[in-house]
């Protein structure tokens, strides 16, 4: 019964990958389409948007299976990790398009999560084992889930700043008049619009964050012995935040809005990746849950 | 974090110019002014976090002490040179510190003033309203008719303080208005927020010199009590007296081990470990408890935490006249996950000459390819005793404190296992094997399990959990309650005898529902006055 289920798990996330796939593949060329032949790219657009909540339903469906194959929550290795927190990237993706239109995002969240499940699928992969007595808490439910929700925000936030970069430049080369090969973003929202829309969503994956931290750091006491002892992933996390707070100060500092802001949710995004794939496999540490 | 900057999200006013001749008062200011401002804020920010990525790099004393050695020993040259720029000790180094520390000095200079400022703001009316409005986000206007010009004011203040606004009206050349402003709780958040991250600083830098964490080996059947002698390794806080041990002894009368059996994919993985104890506080009775990983015991204010376990063969050994000479549980240290383990006994008295034995406990011993024994499985399946004998001085005499989990055997003559003419003893539970040389004979009796704990009390650790839920709440409020302002401006329009309404508002900090706030606004007036939407 365990076997089966996580064999249907696979299958459905490898469905959930192809779907992904196709969609990344519209999405782009939505987003390298000129203006003037808006009609054809919309509806490409709308397709892939819509590709995308299949792909998301089948990954949803091969979560929850991979977790009754376990009998926990589906996030205790680093397949896992990847599973449900890239689930959780496009999760935050489709529903912030229930508030915003942010569908031109959708190359870039389709890509990283498809990156993300390759990773996951040809790396990472282990078999259903059960928790180790360190992993028993009912903590590892709420810090690594609101961790993987962050981490969503965060992906949001950080594609919306590279638009937002490439946009800057567009802006530029228009005011110059000088040629710049990025003509089908004038369709897209000018670059101070995307960049109040990054800091809408880094600022709640902020807050996510500093539970995440918080948490961790309760449930660190609980199992360690201590509430905060510099571990490896503990620096990271802690660089993380730091990272973020500067970003969100560098937005009220003058010189500092714009594409120096935009700089650093970049390289906040990617401490965020560092810390779970190069911290999680290669550095020594407490938090040595990769599975691998 | 500008001292004149209201709210996060503003943008700071231009640095006052630098004087070509500055006296001393005029630097220090200038110095201050530059260490508050925003852009010095965000640098240090920004250095902290590039000055705590050596720590994850390098092995560091605190946490991975063994780390720092091995470095040592397989880099030579380049460790004490990072040694000397304190890489080992990154989070206590002197630039870690100071980088923190300028941090904190900023931000509280930056806070205080914003305090004072923000108090000010908080007893303070609404400003006056603008005299055109048309110019702010959300401008609306509307044209009543048949309304009275005190009745829609009415009605426009009442829904307002509904939205939970601060009201005062306004009345100008005729034109009457209310000023609101709402969000005061933003900057609110936003302080405690600074002041609890102070908070937090000082409750783990004060916090830990009244802590203290002790680790100690207890075999089942074994009883520990807090005291500073019973412990096998000690760290106390900088103010750590020994008034600070709460009188508790903990008794280990069982510990369970349970691993995984089913799963071909985990055979052998831990699922679960339970100490059970009995605990007596000083003048108590003796209470029954548990202790389990991610389940520490709570007892007198200090925690007692489930760090590690092994196994303790009870060894017996007797001299040549059958005397017992050493009849104990030894804890043997695990080398790896199935509990190959390393053990030493030292035997100084009651024979001809000092003996040392180092022996392997193996829970399910197995034999490899090689000849060399190791264990398969980490339950007691088919438990195994190996030892080799030493002879000759212990190094005990000199009465210094020696570890009992190490022997020193440079100067001590190898009897049996490789390169001697004899073989390692062996044995199973209940065998005897006898000592070289007609010394006498060791049994190995039985095994029983023992737990290592970790006990910690640090007794400012509510304090520092209280600031940090504090500085969440602070977060919170600060970065997502909107601050704004909202006017409304009514003045008759003598051609058309109507009411001419006109409504904005404007943001102080990132808002994004501004102009969808004053909609709800001016649906909320107009349904107020009873009229219908035009």
């Amino acid at each position: 019964m365990t076997d089966a289920l996580s064999q249907y798990s696979v299958l459905s996330l490898y469905s959930a990958m192809a779907v992904y796939a196709i969609a990344f593949v519209l999405f782009t060329i939505d987003l390298a389409t000129k203006a003037s032949e808006g009609r054809v790219s919309a509806k490409f657009s709308r397709i892939a948007f819509a590709l995308t909540w299949v792909a998301f339903a089948l990954q949803l469906a091969a979560t929850v299976m991979r977790g009754f194959a376990a009998s926990r929550v589906p996030w205790a290795n680093m397949y896992e990790f990847a599973m449900t927190g890239t689930l959780m990237i496009t999760a935050v993706f489709l529903l912030t398009n229930l508030k915003w239109n942010l569908r031109f995002l959708g190359a870039f969240i389709t890509g990283i999560v498809l990156i993300l499940l390759g990773l996951a699928a040809t790396r990472y992969y282990v078999e259903v084992v059960p928790l180790q007595p360190a992993l028993q808490s009912y903590w590892l439910v709420i810090h690594v889930f609101v961790a993987t929700l962050a981490t969503g925000f965060f992906a949001l936030g950080f594609s919306l700043s590279v638009l937002q970069l490439m946009q800057q430049r567009r802006e530029v080369a228009v005011v110059n008049g000088t040629k710049t090969r990025l003509t089908s973003l004038g369709r897209l929202p000018d670059a101070v619009a995307l960049e109040n829309f990054a800091y809408r969503l880094i600022i709640i994956g902020f807050i996510l964050w500093t539970f995440t931290l918080i948490a961790g750091a309760i449930w660190a006491d609980k199992a360690w012995g201590r509430y905060w002892g510099w571990d490896t992933k503990e620096v990271w996390t802690f660089i993380i935040w730091v990272l973020y707070a500067g970003y969100i100060h560098a937005r009220a500092t003058r010189g500092w809005r714009g594409t120096r802001s935009a700089v650093l949710a970049l390289i906040g995004f990617g401490a965020v990746m560092f810390n779970f794939t190069v911290v999680n496999i290669f550095f020594k540490g407490l938090h040595a849950y990769s599975g691998l | 974090m500008s001292p004149r900057s209201s709210v996060m999200d503003s943008t700071e006013p231009p640095a006052p110019v630098r004087n070509a001749k500055l006296n001393l008062a005029e630097s220090g200011r200038w110095v201050w002014t530059q260490l508050t401002s925003m852009r010095t804020a965000l640098i240090l920010l920004l250095l902290l976090a590039i000055a705590a990525i050596p720590g994850s790099l390098l092995p560091q004393r605190a946490a991975d002490p063994n780390g720092v050695t091995q470095y040592f020993s397989a880099n030579p040259d380049l460790a004490p040179v990072l040694d000397k720029f304190q890489l080992f000790d990154v989070y206590t180094s002197a630039w870690f510190s100071a980088i923190y520390l300028l941090l904190f000095v900023s931000l509280i200079g930056c806070v205080i003033p914003r305090t004072k400022h923000h108090w000010d703001a908080l007893r303070q009316q609404p400003p006056r309203t603008p005299s055109r409005l048309d110019r702010l986000p959300g401008f609306t206007e509307r044209e009543f008719s048949g309304v009275a010009p005190e009745a829609a004011l009415s009605a426009a203040d009442r829904v307002l303080r509904a939205a939970r606004y601060r009201v005062v009206r306004y009345e100008r050349d005729g034109v009457l208005s209310v000023s609101a402003e709402r969000g005061y709780l933003r900057e609110t958040g936003n302080l405690i927020f600074h002041f609890a991250l102070v908070g937090v600083l000082i409750t783990v830098g004060l916090g830990g010199g009244f802590a203290y964490n002790g680790q100690r080996v207890i075999v089942e059947g074994q009883a520990f009590s807090n005291t500073l002698i019973a412990y096998d390794s000690f760290s106390p806080g900088r103010f750590f007296s020994d008034s600070a041990l709460q009188p508790f002894n903990i008794t280990l009368n069982s510990f369970t081990t349970r691993y995984e059996e089913r799963n071909a994919n985990a055979i052998g993985q831990p699922i679960d470990y339970t100490a059970d104890v009995t605990t007596t506080l000083r003048g108590g009775d003796p209470t029954p408890a548990v202790i389990k990983v991610n389940q520490p015991l709570n007892i007198g204010g200090t925690s007692v935490y489930l760090l590690g376990n092994g196994y303790a063969p009870v060894i017996t050994v007797r001299n040549a006249a059958g005397q017992v000479i050493f009849n104990d549980a030894v804890a043997f240290l695990p080398q790896d996950k199935n509990f190959t383990s390393v053990g030493i006994i030292k035997l100084p008295d009651g024979l001809p000459t000092q003996l040392g034995l180092v022996g392997f406990f193996y829970p399910t011993v197995s034999t490899g390819h090689s000849g060399a024994s190791f264990s398969m499985y980490p339950d007691l399946l088919d438990p195994m005793v190996t030892l080799n004998v030493y002879q000759g001085d212990l190094g005990i005499n000199e009465g210094l404190p020696k570890s009992v989990y190490a022997l020193d055997t440079s100067g001590m003559t190898k009897l049996t296992g490789t390169k001697t003419d004899l073989p390692s003893l062996e044995m199973k539970p209940g065998e005897t094997a006898a000592l070289p040389n007609g010394m006498g004979s060791v049994t190995f009796d039985s095994v029983k399990k023992y737990v290592s704990l970790d006990v910690h009390h640090d007794p400012a650790q509510g304090w520092v959990l209280g600031f940090a839920i504090m500085a969440m709440l602070g977060l919170f409020t600060s970065l997502l309650i909107p601050r704004r302002r909202m006017w409304v401006s009514i003045q008759p329009v003598e051609k058309t005898k109507k009411l001419l309404v006109e409504y904005a508002a404007l943001a102080r900090g990132d808002d994004p529902t501004l102009e969808a706030a004053v909609g709800h606004i001016v649906d909320a007036h107009i349904r107020d006055l009873g009229l219908t939407r035009d």
